[in-house]
């Protein structure tokens, strides 16, 4: 069977500025390698932030990715999303390769970011009719899905014509998710759609993604970190580090395969932390920053 | 194709719906445009009273023409710094349509918005002025008109470039592109005047063609016959700029998508 979704040795790596210790190395080779460039631009160096990953998601699995800030989960979604081409390997959507038929995969995918991206001083029911129209749906039709939808998370129908940049981030990312949901996506990408949403909010967001994929056999991959989140909605769980994928299973296995000498099964969270090689101050500080 | 078109409409709503949020700032910016053509206009008032409405004419069909070309190229260059602005880039062009849908639609609407402003500047110059347009030909300056928006467009398409490869100095050198063409252009004298060294740029800048015609148009009544050098060369611009312009911003965008940089700032 063919996956719905499926990453073959997947590369991607970026130049980034050189941090102080890179530039120490550099002038420790001598007064050749200095460039009078460097005064204005900063030397860059090459960073991997996907290496070599590999996995398939089946239709209508829920596959969740777990990893720290900056471990290359938004990195694997924006490939997936025909946002960023891989440097090397292939990711493909339902058959279809996100390089070479880019058209095809946009047309099966959607996405919620991280970031409630809208254009905040035009109402949802503004954005929503945007972005209707400009992914081919009718904006009628949209916009009934749309309200449907958000009707469904609890937004208030009064709030649909008020500027985003006057609602909660909460409100907004439910918009966002209205959105996605909007042009009935066969696969969802979520970018840690619950962050920032209070606790009620969160559990609206997480019910509703499991009866999408009930009711529409959607597939998806969600990015996020809460691990309650992650035991509750996802089928399998990878966990990402440093841009590699350092375990993938389902959730039960995971926590399965660090149970120690008495059978006791540790939390996801306690998995997390021994897989990434952080203890709960290192964690604490990551997303303190 | 109707479907493609709806698509593109996309783009003029959510601009229209934009401008009627920020009605209060549009307005600072239409009468700051106002002022500015009528100061550029009262230049001409000086001199001899017999040739004043040539002169005043001269100046503010100058005003008139770089304020909507100006508008146009503005509204499509910066339409890509204005999404990465919002945080709507990837959110947009992840849509599944193909990006001359996307293009169609910015340009569409740079043309809407820079004719409304130009014909509200229009009004506010003939109220002030009391210009006799009684001998002007007024089709051939408004066809003049449409062919240098091609041209216009296909600059804009290749100046949105520099905004979706450069996230931080795309913008400004937009500008300074801008401010460039306005140089040798003789949008407020000949290009006769500008130094011999700077003229030949004045040569591949279609604003340049767009002058002459029009204000031949306006000022000396010329007709279709007389203006159609100008015309060809503005239509022969912009049949070379929109598609050259299109395919750099598509190699722009693959250098975006290769490089990380088709995302929001910040």
């Amino acid at each position: 069977m063919t996956a719905a979704i499926e990453c073959l040795h997947a590369h991607k790596s970026f130049r980034e500025p050189a941090d102080g210790e890179d530039r120490a190395n550099h002038r420790g080779r001598g007064l050749a390698s200095l460039r009078v460039l460097d005064l204005v631009a900063p030397r860059k160096v090459r960073v991997d932030a996907v290496k070599d990953v590999s996995f398939q998601v089946k239709k209508g699995e829920i596959f969740g990715i777990l990893g720290p800030n900056g471990s290359g989960k938004s990195t694997l979604i924006r490939l997936i999303a025909t946002l960023l081409t891989p440097d090397s390997g292939t990711v493909t959507v339902f058959g279809r390769d996100v390089v070479c038929d880019r058209l095809e995969v946009r047309r099966c995918i959607n996405r919620v970011s991280v970031e409630a991206a809208f254009f905040k001083r035009l109402s949802a029911l503004e954005n929503l009719e945007y972005a209707a129209r400009l992914y081919g749906l009718d904006a009628r039709e949209g916009k009934r899905r749309a309200e449907d939808i958000l009707e469904r998370l609890g937004f208030l129908h009064k709030k649909m014509t008020v500027p985003l940049e006057n609602l909660s981030r909460g409100m907004q990312q439910k918009v966002a998710i209205a959105r996605a949901l909007m042009t009935a996506p066969v696969a969802l990408l979520l970018d840690e759609p619950t962050t920032g949403l209070d606790p009620v909010s969160k559990r609206e967001v997480q019910d509703f993604v499991l009866e999408v994929r009930e009711t529409h056999d959607t597939t998806v991959i969600l990015t996020t970190h809460d691990m309650q989140e992650a035991e509750r909605l996802c089928d399998r769980i990878a966990v990402i580090h440093g841009g590699e994928f350092v375990a993938l299973d389902t959730p039960q296995n995971l926590k399965a395969r660090f149970a120690d000498g008495d059978g006791r099964v540790p939390t996801l969270e306690a998995v997390f932390f021994r897989l990434t090689g952080s203890n709960v101050d290192d964690w604490m500080r990551e997303q303190g920053e | 194709m109707f479907d493609k078109m709806k698509s593109s409409y996309a783009l003029v709503q959510r601009n229209f719906n934009m401008v009627r949020r920020d009605i209060g700032w549009e307005l600072v910016f239409i009468v700051y445009e106002v002022v500015n053509v009528l100061t550029i206009g009262f230049i001409g008032v000086n001199g001899p009273k017999e040739t004043m409405n040539e002169r005043v004419l001269y100046l503010v069909a100058g005003a008139l023409l770089w304020g909507f070309l100006s508008a146009l190229f503005h509204e499509v260059a910066e339409s890509v710094a204005w999404e990465r602005w919002e945080g709507t880039i990837e959110y947009s062009f992840m849509a599944p349509q193909p990006r001359g849908v996307y293009m169609f639609g910015v340009c569409m609407w740079g043309i809407l918005y820079g004719f409304v402003r130009t014909v509200i500047c229009l009004a506010a110059v003939t109220l002030m002025f009391r210009i006799s347009l009684a001998g002007a030909n007024l089709w051939a300056a408004l066809l003049t008109l449409a062919a240098s928006s091609l041209a216009f467009i296909g600059m804009g398409l290749a100046a949105a470039v520099l905004p979706l490869i450069s996230p931080e100095k795309g913008s400004p050198a937009t500008h300074i592109f801008q401010a460039l063409v306005l140089l040798v252009s003789g949008v407020y004298y000949d290009v006769s005047v500008l130094p011999a060294w700077v003229r030949p740029f004045s040569y591949v800048s279609p604003a340049t063609y767009t002058l002459r015609a029009a204000r031949a148009a306006l000022l000396e009544g010329a007709g279709l016959r007389a203006v159609a050098p100008d015309l060809v060369m503005l239509l022969v611009l912009g049949v070379v700029l929109i598609p050259v312009g299109f395919a750099v911003f598509s190699a722009g965008e693959r250098y975006a998508m290769r490089t990380g940089k088709l995302k929001r700032n910040g």
